[in-house]
């Protein structure tokens, strides 16, 4: 997949990614029009599907509100990469399958605006724009078993299915 | 042997004899704490998992805190679907307005958390409950929705820092003092997938009310938990909510730690975060003077009755100043009680706050003390991030009680102590 980098700062937290006074709604259709509104307040009209986020440290601190990656998913958003995330926010973006790569050498080689490549499987990093490519470390086997099954609610769904 | 404190819990609940930091297993949870915040995304998730039951009713804890009483008609659909959820379900932990607080009151002071439980709830600050001796964490909605479902939850096993909290600080200074030391030493990020082991004689001395407030903060520093290893302070504290006989666990004498950091704080001074991290906390005295347009007393991290014991010390007999509101909120139903029987509400009537029913509000700048355009808060609570309390350009400092009590008073950001500022509250005063 290929699309355009939104470059952020470290500690880009969920009260900006999506602040509280839209969490009264959780749907994608309440929540993705305001996506890094308090950080970005251009963002949404920006972005197009298929384009990335990259961002320094801890990336997603603070609440735990779902709501932020399910803002920054239906956005359009086909990756986050940032060199750290906060760990509710990974746990979220893995259970609700959005995509997230953690690799320092590759935010630091992209540029806002910069056009990249990214093959997930392999977390394969490409910059189109000004060369470089770079390599995510690969997740953890029993984290593999949940992103493959497409998040935690189909991976909770077969087996409960399975007995 | 050889394990930390979160090591044993996750072993015991993993059906394991040990674990190593990195490991991810499937742990059995004792609680699964949510909120009206949280809740109707879980129910969503859940019924999608076409499971019809939740496995354990009985570890359910549902608590409507965050928008409640309900702000508006989305918020009041968001407790309704919790409300119906937990009829449907069985639920008998589900508190309503009137009965209920802020769920990390909540959940300790009703008895539902003992020492060497696992703990999860969809709320950031669920590391509260680490003040027991319990291993309890935040996650998401669709962790919640699976752990109703399974009954377990996936964890990677977490490394643990070891704090060793020493010194004798003058007396003014807090719990909420230390944490915010903590956390300014360790940075927002400087705990991340990690567990702080909180040790030494000045947690030692600390009321249960106070450990509370210091593990509450340690997901600002990016941890996991906050854990107090129990001791007799613990298991007084559990008589009187209705636990009887807890064991207390605590780390093996050769456990292996990420890094041990010992921490003086006997020349500590009142802390208080500058916006808009809850890491860049500095002396009071260098942001003294500065004018602040609401001030915030309460929240899961400082609504406890010792907090309004400390803020009453400084409000009697005083007014809060003319160009500032002062919000007081107890967390819980309970400590509303308390501050009317001890005559504290009175107090902080008499001295022109605004005394709310128990609610987040304010905290998550939800409602009952938004901040407008470029206001200025001084609160207790937790977080300061952008747009956290209100207007993405308000700003807003944290501090412990006895600060933002004397800072209601003379209406800029003061030490409860200074001179310069007694004057002022004794002007105030008279
Ligand atoms: S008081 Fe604030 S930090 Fe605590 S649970 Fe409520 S919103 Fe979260």
């Amino acid at each position: 997949m290929g699309g355009r980098a939104f470059k952020y700062d470290d500690h880009v937290d969920t009260d900006v990614i999506i602040p509280a006074r839209y969490c009264t709604g959780f749907t994608v259709e309440e929540l993705a029009p305001h996506a890094l509104e308090d950080l970005d307040a251009t963002f949404v009209q920006r972005v197009r599907p298929g384009d990335f986020i990259v961002a320094g440290r801890n990336f997603g601190c603070g609440s735990s509100r779902e709501n932020a990656p399910i803002a920054i998913k239906g956005a359009g958003v086909a990756c986050v990469i940032a060199v750290s995330f906060a760990r509710i926010f990974y746990r979220n973006a893995i259970n609700i399958g959005l995509p997230i790569l953690e690799c320092a050498d590759a935010v630091a080689g992209i540029e806002d605006g910069d056009t990249i490549r990214v093959e997930l499987a392999e977390g394969a990093i490409e910059n189109v724009t000004r060369g470089g490519s770079w390599r995510a470390a690969p997740f953890p086997e029993g984290i593999r078993e949940i992103i493959d099954a497409g998040g935690l609610a189909e991976y909770v769904r077969r087996r409960v299915a399975a007995g | 042997m050889s394990m930390t404190i979160a090591e044993k819990i996750l072993a015991t609940h993993g059906g394991r004899d040990r674990v190593e930091p990195g490991e991810l297993l499937f742990a059995k949870v004792d609680r699964v704490l949510g909120t009206d915040v949280t809740c109707s995304l879980s129910i969503e998730v859940f019924r999608g998992m076409g499971v019809e039951r939740v496995k354990n009713p009985d570890t359910l804890v549902l608590v409507n805190d965050h928008f409640v009483p309900a702000k508006d008609i989305k918020a009041a659909q968001l407790s309704k679907n919790m409300r119906e959820f937990a009829r449907e379900q069985g639920v008998e932990n589900y508190f309503e307005v009137g009965r209920s607080g802020i769920c990390h009151s909540i959940l300790p002071d009703k008895g539902f958390v003992r020492p060497g439980d696992l703990v999860v709830g969809a709320d950031s600050h669920t590391c509260t409950h680490g003040a027991v001796g319990a291993l309890a964490t935040g996650i998401g909605s669709t962790d919640m929705a699976a752990a109703w479902a399974l009954g377990e939850l996936w964890f990677r096993v977490p490394e643990t820092i070891r704090l060793e909290i020493s010194g004798e600080p003058d007396p003014w200074i807090g719990a909420k003092d230390v944490v915010l030391h903590v956390i300014s030493l360790l940075g927002v990020e400087g705990a991340l997938y990690k567990v702080l082991e909180f040790h030494g004689p000045v947690i030692e001395a600390m009321s249960m009310d106070g450990r509370f407030t210091v593990t509450n903060m340690a997901i600002e520093a990016g941890a996991k938990s906050g854990i107090i290893p129990a001791d007799a302070t613990t298991l007084d504290y559990l008589r009187t909510v209705g636990i009887a006989g807890a064991e207390p666990i605590d780390a093996d004498p050769d456990a292996r730690y990420a890094s041990t950091i010992p921490v003086d704080v006997g020349s500590l001074r009142p802390q208080v975060a500058k916006p808009y991290l809850p890491s860049n906390a500095t002396d009071v005295e260098e942001v003294a003077g500065e004018h602040v347009d609401q001030v915030v007393i309460g929240s899961c991290t400082n609504g406890r009755l010792e907090d309004f014991e400390i803020a009453a010390e400084i409000l009697r007999g005083r007014k809060v100043h003319r160009d500032t509101r002062l919000l007081v909120i107890p967390s819980s139903q309970a400590i509303y009680l308390e501050l009317l029987k001890r005559g504290l509400a009175g107090v902080f009537v008499a001295a022109g706050a605004a005394v709310t029913p128990p609610t987040c509000g304010p905290c998550i700048g939800g409602h009952m003390g938004v901040l407008a355009e470029n206001e200025v808060g001084l609160y207790t609570t937790n977080r300061n991030f952008v747009g956290r309390n209100g207007h993405p350009s308000s700003r807003v400092y944290l501090s412990g009680p006895a600060v933002a009590a004397a800072s209601a008073v003379a209406g800029e950001i003061t030490p409860p102590y200074d001179v310069r500022v007694n004057t002022k509250l004794q002007a105030a005063k008279g």
